[in-house]
């Protein structure tokens, strides 16, 4: 049986019962099974991994702990900058780019002793639900390869569910963590804004996004993000306050705790009744287990999705006017400055990139400006004084993370709006800056993941993996089907 | 919140906006963009009906100010000049090289 949790391998290393370079061929062996089928990874370092796999074992060998990553392999989202290792952001406009320094997530978890398998695909920028936005390919789902991972992060998910890495990085500005790890049958969980630095990270929408795990047990989820987390002076935003540590309270269970339930937030009208019934079931042995629940309602969340859709879209036509084909990355030539980066713009980005940055332009320019940003940005205020009522009266507050399970490839790309909707139970948290996790808890008609979402107040993430990681015992959803070479890796109905 | 929330007609002057955004577009594309983003807006703009008459707005998720480190260079941080020109499309010695940026007259 292959190694699946990061918590487990790390005690089979001390114990002597593996290697870091048998984590390492591990990973490998079932990366070459799967890759093809899959296309999780934009690039696999397999020497880099075997190298730092050997040192790690020397470290340990020589009584030099790192900690409970040492030698544990993990995918990180290529979106966050690796020191000598390309970095694409899943985008034409940066093919080859190799940068010359780390996000400070990444320089944390070699510190912490990871080893980095590779980097994993996701939609152009992290713009999208499906990770059918990537210049690159899509990435498939490993439950059902006629499915969508769900995205941005939809790489980093579907490796971590086929077993390609023991744990995953990926980053969440509306849901990109959270909804495909729900789609994957993985956990996925996005810190409060802040909390991780977001240093390295290619900037997509700066007021929301935030690096965070992907893992297939909640405890795992917890000592990757208690590794990265903390304040980082080369961030602004950094949160400078000590934070409590993510997986201090993952046995305390859940007597006395209390639960809102939000069955419409965001506006959610639809949600797949095997999603329903699943989520109620979950609801019902949480109260058994001494949780007492209520269903409370965010009204001004029904806005949530149009407040991103103007604040993510604005915020990244100006995070993205560095692509100008000057410093690196793609160039076209032009007569003038003007047409040389006009030209390496349109032919850099994809089209969801272009249809968002000029989204964007239009809704900063003058005249509008107030209208929309403004107005997008008081509306967040709005949700955020609903979500300050709702933990006046509850510790946590609880609903599906996706109204669907994963839907077939090509079923949303050509109605840009069918594919925004995918995120409405998510985007509140990024919109109030809270931190939120996707827990798997069983499987629909189709034998396709189904996901539940624990959102907490900001700086509670030890409160939200304490449930997080009630609600996982509670469920007993087996993760690692994927990994079985049985159940294979196909698409069609099941 | 609002009970009725009324269609909005947006008016998006595609051409210009590709302009600002320094993306050239051929016509066809202008075309399906400049509808597409229309449809969207038309969405979202429903967001102007909410009634935030004295709600202050939210730039950062945390009520933090400025904060300001030390102007003092911290060299683990600070790229070399070769190590960033080498991945530039075009440099001429110590600098970055791009086409005129004046038209000729």
């Amino acid at each position: 049986m292959p190694f699946t949790t990061i918590a487990g391998a790390a005690r089979a290393l001390r114990d002597g019962r593996v290697t870091s370079v048998a984590l390492a061929e591990q990973v490998l062996e079932r990366t070459s099974m799967v890759e093809a089928q899959l296309h999780a990874y934009l690039t696999l370092d397999t020497d880099g991994l075997m190298e730092a796999a050997a040192r790690a074992d020397e470290d340990l060998a020589a009584r030099k702990d790192h900690g409970p990553l040492h030698g544990i392999p993990i995918a990180v989202k290529d979106n966050m900058t690796t020191r000598h290792m390309e970095t694409t952001a899943g985008s034409r406009i940066l093919s080859g780019y190799v940068p010359p320094y780390d996000a400070t997530a990444v320089r944390r978890l070699r510190d912490a002793g990871a080893l980095i398998a590779g980097k994993t695909n996701l939609d152009e920028f992290a713009m999208g639900s499906s990770t059918e936005n990537s210049a690159f390919g899509p990435t498939r789902n490993p439950w059902n390869t006629d499915r969508v991972p769900g995205g941005s992060s939809g790489g980093s998910a579907a490796a971590v569910a086929a077993g390609m890495a023991l744990g995953g990085l990926g980053s969440d500005t509306g849901g990109s963590i959270r909804q495909p790890a729900s789609l994957c049958g993985v956990v996925g969980a996005k810190p409060t804004y802040g909390a991780v630095s977001r240093y390295g990270l290619i900037a997509f929408a700066s007021s929301l996004d935030q690096i965070g795990p992907i893992t297939h047990r909640v405890e795992d989820a917890a000592l990757l993000l208690d590794a990265i987390s903390g304040h980082d002076p080369l961030d602004s935003t950094s949160y400078p306050g000590a934070i409590e540590a993510a997986g201090a309270r993952l046995d305390w269970g859940l007597d006395g705790i209390r639960v809102g339930v939000v069955r419409r937030l965001g506006g959610a009208e639809a949600v797949e009744p095997d999603v329903e019934a699943a989520f109620d079931c979950t609801l019902a042995a949480m109260e058994a287990a001494g949780a007492t629940t209520l269903e409370v309602d965010l009204p001004s969340t029904e806005q949530g999705l149009s407040a991103y859709y103007l604040i993510a879209p604005a915020e990244c036509s100006a995070n993205l006017a560095r692509f100008d084909g000057v410093r690196y990355g793609l160039r076209v030539d032009g007569a003038t400055t003007e047409q040389m980066m006009s030209r390496s713009r349109a032919d850099g980005f994809g089209a969801e990139v272009t249809r968002r940055v000029l989204l964007g332009t239009f809704a900063l320019s003058a005249g509008y400006h107030e209208a929309f940003y403004g107005q997008a940005q008081k509306v967040r205020t709005l949700i955020r004084e609903d979500f300050a009522r709702a933990y006046r009266q509850c510790d946590v507050l609880v609903s599906p993370t996706s109204a669907t399970t994963a839907f077939p490839l090509g079923d949303r790309t050509d109605d840009p709006l069918s594919m925004y909707v995918s995120d409405v139970f998510t985007i509140p948290s990024n919109l109030a800056g809270h931190p939120a996790i996707s827990v798997p808890i069983g499987l629909d008609r189709h034998d396709l993941p189904i996901g539940f979402q624990v959102m907490a107040p900001a700086l509670a993430e030890a409160v939200m993996f304490q449930v997080a990681a009630a609600v996982e015992s509670l469920a007993g959803f087996d993760t690692t089907v994927p990994f079985d070479p049985a159940y294979g890796l196909r698409g069609g109905v099941r | 919140m609002p009970v009725n929330l009324p269609s909005v007609t947006v008016e998006i002057n595609i051409s210009h906006v590709a302009r600002l955004a320094r993306l050239e577009l051929s016509d066809e594309e202008l075309g399906t963009y400049g509808r597409q983003c229309r449809e969207l807006l038309e969405h979202v703009a429903r967001i102007q009906a909410v009634d935030t008459e004295g709600v202050e707005p939210t730039s950062h998720p945390f009520p933090m100010t400025n904060r300001f480190r030390e102007d003092r260079v911290t060299p683990e941080t600070v790229l070399g000049r070769e190590e960033v020109l080498a991945r530039a499309p075009d440099t001429e010695g110590p600098f970055f090289r791009v086409p005129p940026a004046i038209e000729e007259a």
